[in-house]
């Protein structure tokens, strides 16, 4: 089976936590999403991937080497928690990362 | 054109330049050789948990710091303009997708063997081995350890060991031979390779494991520090959490050499220093671990212990220190000595003080205070 023409991208507006500004530079970034086809939403997976090809190294910081969100990292979907990087976004959904930690 | 005339500058170090990793950031403590004014400059990465920050023998100009912070995840900071700029590694420690292991660490930094310019070794919690051979951009698992048959039955889970996690610590490497490397691990043991990293054997004999149903276990031991003797490869010293110990190759058994530091203080602390060129000269801080291991200065009373003659006997050395009421302790990484004679000593505290000596510890000064919890001191 042949690779699909179908080359759209998505494009996907990320709320960044102060922790990650170091990164960024902004409270408010968009990435690129690529779409392989209209049948297949970008994932949460693939927005931070997005991420870190604009931020390089940026995702390490939030997922560990198994794929995992790190223990004080959460990520919304516009107002739904997930952990779940294979989640599809609906169309014009965001995303929003949180870095939440108490103590001193 | 005439030739423009040659400017020949000394490449002698002109300063003396103290790295203080601490919970919440780095700092740095620079003097000139005189060492007598220190002038204190920081945070760099605040907010950041930095477990050691070290400069590159090799190249002065060269520093990493292994850094993360209470939510973000483990990464090395390099800098080759001597801290001006730094840049993050590309690939920082990881262990291998699929493995199930996650590094939240990296503890430990050295730099390679002379005659490997570029080349570095972390240590992480939990223990892992890792080695970049691009100055610290990108990291390599050493898979001949991580992924050793042994391994889980040598650390123990990622779980066990430690309180703040089990550590990968004491990488040294031979300055005969880059293949000859030792680790220790917190739990674990020293381990030795002669083949680059391919293989390990465990070097415990001699060293006692009170905490173990076997003492004397072939592997399992809890090994603080590991230093080579000056200018004596052959000589490592061991601050262990039962003793202090010490070997001569190729013996393959350690010889206790802690038996005779005082009841009241005992032998159980994190840190061992070594002088820079006398290969029976060493320094330890010791820390009370009786009962509940309160893990603070014995009595209240902090204190540096040397001993001249390859740990046969010790000297209490407090002059300067607080005399009651001072409950802290030094981590094993924040104490080391600079190379100048007679030698500076330098040691950093769990409640943020930074001591020093330029006596080799027969006299102490307060050079910084008021600093986060110090991880490591080392002098760059």
């Amino acid at each position: 089976m042949g690779r699909s023409s179908h080359e759209a991208a998505a494009v996907v507006r990320v709320r960044v936590p102060s922790p990650l500004h170091s990164y960024t530079g902004a409270r408010d970034v968009a990435v690129a999403v690529p779409v392989l086809a209209p049948e297949m939403p970008p994932t949460l997976g693939g927005v931070l991937a997005a991420l870190d090809g604009a931020y390089p190294g940026i995702r390490f910081r939030m997922i560990d080497e198994q794929g995992h969100v790190r223990p004080h990292i959460k990520l919304f979907i516009d107002t739904t928690l997930t952990r779940d990087l294979a989640t599809p976004l609906p169309t014009g959904a965001a995303v929003m990362i949180v870095a939440a930690l108490s103590g001193g | 054109m005439p030739r423009a005339k040659k400017t020949v500058r000394s490449t002698a170090a002109k300063r003396i330049r103290l790295l203080i990793a601490t919970r919440k950031g780095l700092w740095t403590l620079t003097s000139d050789l005189a060492r007598n004014a220190w002038k204190i400059a920081g945070p760099l990465f605040h907010g950041h948990i930095v477990h050691h920050a070290v400069g590159d023998p090799r190249d002065p100009r060269t520093l990493l710091a292994a850094a993360r912070t209470g939510h973000l995840g483990p990464t090395i900071f390099r800098s080759t303009d001597a801290g001006k700029t730094w840049k993050e590694a590309a690939k920082p420690p990881a262990f291998a997708e699929g493995s199930g292991r996650v590094v939240n660490h990296t503890f430990w930094l050295t730099s390679g063997h002379a005659s490997e310019q570029g080349t570095w070794y972390a240590g992480t919690s939990p223990q892992g081995l890792f080695r970049s051979a691009d100055g610290g951009a990108t990291w390599e698992s050493v898979d001949g350890f991580n992924k050793h048959p042994q391994r889980k039955a040598w650390c123990g889970g990622d779980q066990d060991g430690t309180p703040d996690g089990a550590k990968l610590h004491s990488i040294l490497v031979d300055p005969r031979d880059p293949k000859h490397l030792y680790i220790a691990m917190s739990s674990g043991g020293v381990f030795e390779s002669v083949d680059a990293g391919a293989d390990w054997k465990p070097l415990n004999k001699g060293v006692r494991a009170d905490f173990l149903p076997d003492p004397s276990a072939e592997y399992g031991h809890d090994p603080h520090c590991v230093r080579f003797a000056a200018g004596h490869p052959d000589r490592l010293y061991q601050q262990n959490h039962c003793g202090i110990f010490r070997i001569d190759r190729p013996n393959e058994r350690w010889q206790e050499i802690g038996a005779t530091m005082p009841k009241s203080v005992g032998y159980v602390g994190f840190p061992m220093v070594v002088h820079p060129r006398d290969p029976d000269t060493l320094w330890v801080f010791p820390m009370d671990g009786t009962t509940v291991w309160p893990r603070t200065s014995p009595g209240g009373r902090p204190s540096v212990y040397r001993s001249r003659d390859g740990g046969s006997s010790w000297k209490r050395l407090d002059q300067g220190l607080p005399k009651a009421q001072a409950w802290w302790t030094v981590k094993r990484q924040a104490m080391t000595a600079d190379a100048r004679d007679p030698a500076g000593l330098y040691f950093g505290t769990t409640s943020g003080e930074v001591w020093g000596s330029r006596d080799e510890g027969r006299t102490f000064r307060c050079l910084a205070r008021h600093l986060p919890h110090i991880y490591s001191v080392e002098c760059a």
